[in-house]
């Protein structure tokens, strides 16, 4: 009933929900054939796939912002890599003693920098939940802290832009940083298992492929039901008329800095499935050029549909797979042009086109 | 004694009286070859003597053969017993002959032997360096000769600097060799000349002169003038934390004019403008390479050819920045978060172009001699050229700027257009051909800071993408739409900077300049400077 309500009139929604439905079921199933069938979806397939749909939830949290509320985030990606470098502490503390020095307490960049103890913000980490509440509460308590700051003195349009740029900028600048306790340049990686399971297995990474689909299942629900209520037509009142809707006695503020802080903890969730994907966190998940990246899928794809910020990810990043593997020189000229081109031509992204009748 | 015994006398006297004057000539062949013969011997007691034979004749060749013989550079030919000049000993490699100036190749390198010296002769060697320098004309020379000698302070250099002492008519050097003198005494002098001693050294900043004082507190008994000493020292301390401040201020200006030069063209097309150019950087990248690239055209003319880049840059990253705004911005007016997407994309395909057509390595780009060195202000404060000429570009940069915005009828239009578009357009402005220009204008300026930046960093395909962050903070922090303001904020982001570095390091420094930006713009949404009236409401 509750589902019918919220996806009732959202025809894009239901066809990505009905999608991700059927690739759960069909993806073990198609991996676990033969691998000479025609058929067989190779695991690395799948790990290719489940890390896009993570990137898409990343692109639908900033959607979530960005369409409905209208602040140009370019700093999503540090909510993101935050809780990526959460999940990945938990990983590099299952390692254990089989880390290079066999340190049973302390992670190998630690021995090498001749740590003697674990620093206190590592402590906890070896347990999963704790893990998974930091995935949620770091990127959270972040956004949280900067957008009342920022909301409160009503910094707005292209200077919270540059703001949100020099956060991330600057907690990759940070993270490159040996004396955080992050692992520097190198980051955390050499994962062994997630929750006693190897990561190496076929079991495993299909495992990580269902909760990612799901994961941006309920993402996809939650945003979609936040925008159905209330609640979220005061935010596309924020949008279109933010004076108007102060005036009428919305505390704007507020509206913003929850919506905010609920987006980032969407984009930290999506980090923490992307680490044990690709096997690896480093500094560079900060740089600003990912965080815009992020903007320009959700453009490519159709602003405040958020099934256009999906296509949109999926889209591009099979495309910059394709392209880097292929023809690596092409990539940022068709990047870059397609940043152009959406923007002049189509500003209501691809998905846009589809629904060219519609009323928005 | 008779007539011819007396005539015969005069004579002589007179012969004694002319040797002098001809000694230079003949006598000094005469001494070269004596020396040569003394060098090419095995034994160190005979080359000390070839030594001291040149240096107390004055021979002219003197300095030149210390210096090669302190080199290494000083070699003999085993045939002629002739001395020769030899930078690279190979094969096929020029040797020259100090008799006549005259290169002729190394046949076979065993025709050749090194003059070598062992420790004794070395600070023989090194002493008559020091008695040539003091001796000679130049006033400089004569200054870094005492200088030299500070730290080694001996009995023999003590009396040497005390002749020169009485010679020297310079109050500069004077000054230099009172601290030589005061260091060589303080050791071993009775109670009131160390503290004439002490009392001399601290006034000084050299570095020499602070050792001195440091061992003489630790090894004087008298409690006296150890306390004085000590005070001495800590004058000295202060001064030196003084000048380092300067130091630190200097490095500072010198990062903020940098900063200034990156974010200048931005406060015209972001500032006046209103358009979020995230391709700036790609343009400043732009100058740079048309530096790289006339340099490349005229190898032999580098100062030259850096002054050639200035205009070329500012036309090329122009004419760039025209293109884009004809071709892109001017469809997105009004619409910022697009313009800033729209233009993002551009910088990723000029970034890319750069990269295709110069590979991605970073190219070097040389700095013409005259922008390379130091200017010693004092033993503890000498200031780097480049980093001088950097302030003075930048100054000149900016000014230029704020002249072509006020006093032209161009910057008159900017103004007018950016404070009331309608309006303008009704008194006949061409608001369109206004915005072109002002676009052209501003991105010009970043290509000049391009010529500026490849003097400091290497120039790449990245050059862009780390400055654009800091030009945005720069223009941001001064406020929007105000020259003066990006003035101010670059200089005092600069000076931050390399203020917090010394207890908080590159990185960190830079975090918490960039932390302290978004806290500031949390309480001061419209920057240091922000307009007021109805400009402000756009």
């Amino acid at each position: 009933m509750f589902l019918w309500r919220i996806m009732k009139d959202d025809r894009g929604g239901q066809i990505l929900l009905a999608l991700l439905a059927a690739s759960i079921v069909l993806v073990p199933i198609l991996n676990g054939l033969p691998s000479d069938s025609a058929l067989h979806l190779p695991t690395y397939t799948v790990t290719l796939i489940g890390k896009y749909l993570t990137l898409a939830l990343l692109a639908v949290a900033v959607d979530l912002v960005w369409g409905y509320l209208g602040i140009l985030t370019l700093g999503h990606g540090a909510f993101f890599a935050l809780g990526g470098y959460a999940m990945g502490m938990y990983l590099m503390r299952q390692i254990g003693d089989r880390g290079v020095y066999g340190n049973p307490e302390l992670p190998d960049f630690m021995v090498f920098l001749n740590w003697q103890e674990l620093p206190w913000f590592w402590q906890g980490f070896d347990q999963f939940w704790f893990a998974a509440i930091m995935v949620m509460l770091v990127p959270g308590a972040l956004a949280f802290v900067f957008g009342a700051l920022a909301f409160r003195s009503r910094v707005s349009g292209v200077y919270l832009s540059i703001i949100t740029q020099a956060l991330t900028f600057a907690l990759m600048l940070a993270f490159y940083r040996n004396e955080m306790g992050f692992g520097g340049n190198n980051g955390l990686t050499d994962f062994k298992d997630l929750l006693g399971f190897s990561l190496q297995s076929n079991s495993t990474r299909i495992g990580l492929f269902i909760a990612s689909a799901l994961a941006l299942a309920f993402g996809y629900l939650l945003c979609r039901y936040l925008m159905q209520s209330r609640l979220g037509r005061v935010c596309v009142a924020v949008r279109d008329a933010e004076s108007r809707a102060r005036f009428m006695g919305y505390r704007v503020e507020n509206v913003k800095l929850w919506i905010f802080t609920i987006s980032a903890m969407i984009a930290g969730v999506a980090g923490a499935l992307y680490v044990p994907q690709v096997g690896i966190i480093n500094p560079n998940e900060f740089s600003p050029l990912n965080s815009i990246e992020v903007v320009v899928w959700v453009a490519v794809g159709g602003r405040a549909t958020l099934y256009g910020a999906v296509v949109g990810a999926l889209v591009i990043n099979y495309a910059k797979s394709y392209f880097t593997a292929e023809l690596p020189d092409v990539w940022l000229f068709a990047l870059g042009g397609l940043f152009v081109l959406v923007t002049l031509l189509l500003p209501r992204g691809i998905t846009g086109l589809l629904r060219s009748k519609e009323a928005v | 004694m008779t007539i011819r015994t007396f005539g015969g006398f005069c004579l002589l006297c007179l012969l004694f009286l002319l040797v002098p004057l001809r000694a230079s000539a003949a006598g000094d062949e005469a001494v070269y070859n004596e020396a040569a013969k003394l060098l090419t011997s095995r034994s160190f007691d005979e080359k000390e003597q070839a030594i001291r034979l040149l240096a107390d004749n004055n021979h002219p060749q003197t300095k030149q053969l210390m210096t090669l013989l302190m080199e290494s550079r000083l070699y003999f030919n085993k045939k002629d017993d002739g001395l020769y000049q030899i930078d690279d000993y190979e094969t096929d490699k020029p040797a020259i002959s100090l008799l006549n100036n005259e290169p002729v190749a190394i046949e076979k390198k065993r025709d050749f032997k090194k003059i070598t010296l062992n420790n004794q002769l070395r600070s023989l060697v090194r002493q008559i360096q020091a008695e040539i320098g003091l001796k000679s004309p130049d006033l400089s020379r004569r200054l870094a000769a005492v200088r030299e000698m500070l730290g080694s302070m001996d009995e023999d250099a003590l009396a040497l600097i005390r002749k020169a002492y009485a010679k020297e008519d310079s109050a500069t050097v004077r000054e230099v060799m009172q601290i030589a003198i005061a260091i060589g005494e303080l050791p071993a002098a009775d109670e009131a000349r160390a503290r004439d001693a002490v009392a001399t050294l601290a006034g000084s900043l050299e570095p020499d002169a602070r050792n001195a004082l440091t061992q003489f507190a630790g090894s004087t008994d008298n409690a006296a003038l150890k306390a004085a000493a000590e005070k001495a020292l800590a004058e000295i301390e202060q001064r030196a934390r003084f000048y380092g401040g300067v130091e630190t201020l200097y490095f500072g200006l010198s990062l903020g004019s940098v900063l200034v030069l990156a974010g200048i063209g931005l406060a015209i097309t972001f500032g006046v403008m209103g358009v979020i150019n995230m391709a700036h950087g790609e343009l400043i990248m732009l100058g740079a390479y048309t530096t790289y690239v006339i340099q490349q055209l005229m190898p032999n003319h580098i100062g030259l050819s850096l002054i050639v880049a200035i205009p070329c840059a500012f036309l090329v990253s122009a004419l760039v920045g025209i293109a884009i705004e004809r071709g892109v911005i001017r469809f997105l007016y009004g619409r910022p978060l697009e313009t800033l997407l729209a233009t993002f994309g551009i910088s990723l395909v000029l970034q890319q172009a750069v990269r295709t057509i110069f590979s991605p390595l970073n190219r070097s780009v040389a700095t013409p001699e005259w922008m390379s060195g130091l200017i010693e202000i004092n033993p503890v404060l000498s200031l780097t050229t480049s980093r001088l000429y950097i302030i003075a570009f930048c100054l000149l940069v900016f000014f230029a700027l704020l002249l072509v915005l006020k006093r032209t009828s161009l910057g008159l239009q900017v103004r007018a257009v950016s404070q009331n578009r309608a309006m303008a357009r009704a008194m006949g402005v061409r608001s369109e051909w206004v915005d072109a220009l002002t676009f052209g204008l501003g991105s010009g300026v970043a290509g000049v800071a391009g010529v500026a930046l490849s003097q400091l960093t290497n120039v790449g395909p990245n050059l862009g993408q780390s400055y654009i962050i800091d030009s945005f903070m720069v223009v941001v922090f001064g406020g929007v739409g105000n020259l003066w303001g990006t003035l101010v904020a670059g200089l005092s982001l600069g000076v931050a900077n390399k203020v917090l570095e010394p207890w908080a390091g590159a990185v960190l420094a830079k975090i918490l300049v960039l932390v302290f930006i978004i806290l500031f713009i949390q309480k001061r949404p419209r920057g240091l400077f922000p307009q007021r009236g109805r400009a402000a409401e756009g």
